[in-house]
C-alpha cells in the first residue's frame, strides 16, 4: 500500500477520467445501487468488490455503455461511455477459446489495434508492428505465433492486457481478469496492470471479488453491498466497522500476513462459489 | 470374381467419361464459370460459418432455400428467385432470434425438418418434368445459362464486396464477440449482416450442389483449412483454395457422365478435409506445435509462499471444499444461511 497515495496526488487537478453524479442502477424494483457519486482521477487505481448480484459486473457494463443508468449521470473521458468505447481497454474474464479458433496470439492483439475498422487490413507491416511492440511489452513475444486455443490463461490474460493497452486507453477496465488463473499467475497479471498504468497513466477499474492480488496497487474500494456502498481507501473501507455498517450486521475484517479476510458477510451464496463467502 | 470385375468397370464407366471432352468443355464454359464464383464465395462465407459455429444452421437455411424453391416451382415463378427468398428468410430468423451456436441449434432443428417437409409438399404437388425435382436436393447435372451464371456473379459479386466491407469488424465478433462489444462494435448487426450474406450463399450453392450437400461446400473447406494452420489469413486462402478444386475439379470430372456433380464434388472435398486431418495428426505428435496440453495451473505451489497456498487453493475452487481456512469458514456459515 506503499505506493498508492503518489498517484492521486500526482494528478490532482486533472479532469477526471469518469465521472459518475448520482447515479443509480435498478432493474425493475430492485436497485443495484442508488446515488453513486464517483470521480476517477487520471492515473487512478479503483478497486471495485462486492459479493455476486452486488452490481459490480454491472457497474463495469455502464462505464462501457452496454447498460444504462437507471439514474442520474456518467461521462468516460467526458463524453458518452459508448461514444469512448474506443479508447478505453478492457480486460475481460479469462475464458478459453476453442481449440481450433482460427487466430494467433498476435491476431489476438491485432484485432485490439485494427480489429474495429472496417474492411480489410491495408497496411500489415504498421500493424504488425505495432503488435510486436504490445506483446514485447506484456512479455509475450515467446509466444506471437501460438494458436489461442493452445494458450494457458496466464498466456491469455497477457495477450489481453496488450490487447487493451493497443487502443492508448485513459482508462483499463478489468472484469474479474484474475479469476481462474493460479496463484502466481495472479501475481503476474496483476503486477502487470500496475507496471502499465506507471508507464502509461492510464486509469484503471478493477471489478473483482477478491481485492487480495491488487491490495498493494489499489488507490480506493468502491465496495459495494446491500444496495448500498461506500468509497474509500482500503483503509477506511477494508474495516469491521465500516462493513458492519455497510451490511446491517456483524462483520469481521481480519488482517492476517498482509492479507485481508471478510468474515460473516450474510451473502446470497447459495448461487456463488466459496470465494464470495470471504474477500477472500 | 468375373461379375465383379465387370461391374466394377461399369462403375468406372460411368463415373469417369471424358468422351468429346474438348467440345463439352467448351459447351459447359458457363457452368466453370459458374462453379469458380460459387467456390471463391463458398470459401470465403465458409470461414466465418466455422469461427461463428454455424454449420447447423447452415443446413437449416438449405432446407428452407429448397421448399422456396419448390415453392416457385410449384407456382410457376423463378426458382433461384423462390430459392433465395427462402434462404434469407430462414437466415434472417435464425439471425434475429439466436445468435450463437448454442441458443440457435434449437430453433434450426425446428425449422429443418418443417422445411423439408414443405419441399416435399410442394414437389408432390408440381406435376412438371421431375428431373427437374431432385436436382434441388442433390444437385444438378450440369447445365447452367447465361443469365442463371450472370444473376449468379451479380450475387456472389453482393456477397462478396460486403464481406471485405465488414471483413476485420466480423472477424472480431465472430471469434470474440464479449470484448468486440466492449469495443463498441455493433456485435448484433453484423450478426445479421451475416446471416443475410450465408442465406444468399446457400441459395446459390443449392442450385449447383443441391439442398442436401450444401455442407461440402460451405463447411468442409474451411474445416480442412483449419485443420492445417491458425492464421487468419491463410485459413482464408486455403479455404477458398480447397472450395475451387472441389468445385472446379467436380465439374470438370462431371462432364462427360450423366451422374450428377454433387457426388464429385462432396468427394473431392471430403478427401482433402481427410488428407488435412492426417497432416494435422502427424503434426501434433512429432509436437511441431508449441506445446500440445497447456500448463493450466501447474505453477502454482511452486512459486507462492508456503503460508497462503492453502487459503489461495480454497478460493481458487468452485467447489466449497475444505481448504486451510477451516476456523473461518466454520464461523462464517451460520452468516450465510
Amino acid at each position: 500500500m506503499g505506493s498508492s497515495t503518489a498517484h492521486t496526488a500526482a494528478d490532482d487537478g486533472a479532469a477526471p477520467v469518469i465521472r459518475l453524479q448520482d447515479a443509480g442502477l435498478a432493474f425493475g424494483d430492485r436497485t443495484l445501487w442508488s446515488g453513486l457519486t464517483l470521480d476517477v482521477a487520471p492515473g487512478e487505481y479503483l478497486a471495485v468488490l462486492g459479493s455476486n448480484g452486488t452490481g459490480k459486473t454491472s457497474f463495469l457494463r455502464v462505464l462501457l455503455g452496454l447498460l444504462p443508468l437507471s439514474h442520474g449521470t456518467v461521462s468516460v473521458n467526458g463524453t458518452r461511455p459508448r461514444a469512448a468505447a474506443r479508447g478505453v481497454g478492457y480486460v475481460p474474464q479469462q475464458r478459453g477459446f476453442p481449440a481450433r479458433t482460427p487466430l494467433r496470439a498476435r491476431d489476438l492483439v491485432a484485432q485490439g489495434v485494427d480489429g474495429h475498422r472496417w474492411g480489410v487490413r491495408l497496411h500489415p507491416r504498421r500493424v504488425h508492428r505495432r503488435v510486436d511492440e504490445l506483446l514485447a511489452r506484456v512479455g509475450a513475444t515467446g509466444y506471437a505465433d501460438a494458436p489461442v486455443g493452445l494458450l494457458s490463461g496466464g498466456e491469455q490474460q497477457r495477450l489481453r492486457i496488450a490487447q487493451a493497452l493497443a487502443a492508448d486507453p485513459t482508462v483499463v477496465l478489468c472484469d474479474e481478469a484474475l479469476l481462474s488463473l493460479d496463484l502466481h499467475h495472479q501475481h503476474v497479471v496483476s503486477e502487470l496492470v500496475h507496471e502499465q498504468r506507471e508507464r502509461t497513466g492510464c486509469s484503471v477499474v478493477f471489478v473483482t471479488h477478491d481485492v487480495n492480488p491488487i491490495i498493494e496497487h489499489v488507490d480506493r474500494i468502491l465496495y459495494l453491498a446491500n444496495g448500498s456502498f461506500r468509497i474509500g481507501t482500503p483503509d477506511e473501507v477494508l474495516r469491521s466497522d465500516v462493513l458492519s455498517e455497510l451490511y446491517g450486521t456483524g462483520i469481521e475484517v481480519l488482517r492476517s500476513n498482509g492479507r485481508i479476510l471478510v468474515a460473516g458477510r450474510p451473502d446470497s451464496t447459495h448461487h456463488t462459489d466459496a470465494p464470495e463467502e470471504l474477500l477472500p | 470374381m468375373i461379375t465383379a470385375a465387370i461391374d466394377w468397370n461399369s462403375f468406372v464407366g460411368s463415373v469417369f467419361v471424358f468422351d468429346n471432352y474438348g467440345e463439352l468443355l467448351g459447351l459447359l464454359r458457363n457452368s466453370l464459370w459458374a462453379g469458380a464464383v460459387l467456390g471463391l464465395v463458398g470459401g470465403l462465407v465458409g470461414t466465418f460459418v466455422m469461427m461463428r459455429d454455424l454449420a447447423f444452421s447452415v443446413h437449416g437455411i438449405a432446407e428452407l432455400s429448397f421448399a422456396g424453391a419448390t415453392a416457385a416451382l410449384l407456382l410457376g415463378a423463378d426458382v433461384v428467385t423462390g430459392s433465395l427468398l427462402g434462404s434469407v428468410l430462414a437466415a434472417l430468423v435464425m439471425g434475429f432470434t439466436g445468435l450463437r451456436a448454442r441458443e440457435g441449434n434449437s430453433l434450426v432443428g425446428v425449422l429443418m425438418p418443417f422445411g423439408l417437409g414443405l419441399g416435399i409438399l410442394f414437389l408432390s404437388l408440381y406435376e412438371g418434368r421431375s428431373s427437374n425435382k431432385f436436382s434441388l436436393l442433390t444437385g444438378q447435372i450440369v447445365s447452367v445459362s447465361s443469365l442463371q451464371l450472370t444473376s449468379m456473379v451479380v450475387l456472389s459479386a453482393v456477397v462478396l464486396v460486403t464481406l471485405v466491407g465488414v471483413w476485420r469488424p466480423l472477424t472480431f465478433a465472430s471469434t470474440d464477440p464479449l470484448v468486440a462489444r466492449a469495443k463498441g462494435l455493433p456485435v448484433r448487426g453484423l450478426a445479421v449482416v451475416f446471416m443475410v450474406l450465408l442465406g444468399i450463399s446457400v441459395a446459390l450453392s443449392v442450385q449447383i450442389v443441391g439442398a442436401l450437400l450444401v455442407l461440402a461446400l460451405l463447411i468442409t473447406p474451411a474445416a480442412a483449412a483449419m485443420n492445417l494452420t491458425s492464421s487468419p489469413a491463410r485459413t482464408v486462402v486455403l479455404s477458398v483454395l480447397f472450395a475451387e478444386l472441389a468445385m472446379v475439379g467436380g465439374i470438370l470430372l462431371a462432364l462427360g457422365g450423366n451422374i450428377p456433380i454433387s457426388p464429385y464434388v462432396t468427394t473431392i472435398s471430403f478427401l482433402l478435409w481427410l488428407v488435412s486431418r492426417a497432416v494435422r495428426a502427424v503434426r501434433e505428435r512429432s509436437s511441431s506445435y508449441r506445446r500440445t496440453t497447456p500448463h493450466r495451473g501447474a505453477s502454482a505451489p511452486l512459486t507462492a509462499g508456503a503460508t497462503r497456498v492453502p487459503e489461495e487453493t480454497a478460493a481458487a475452487d468452485p467447489a466449497p471444499g475444505p481448504g486451510g481456512l477451516e476456523p473461518l469458514k466454520t464461523g462464517d456459515r451460520p452468516g450465510t444461511g
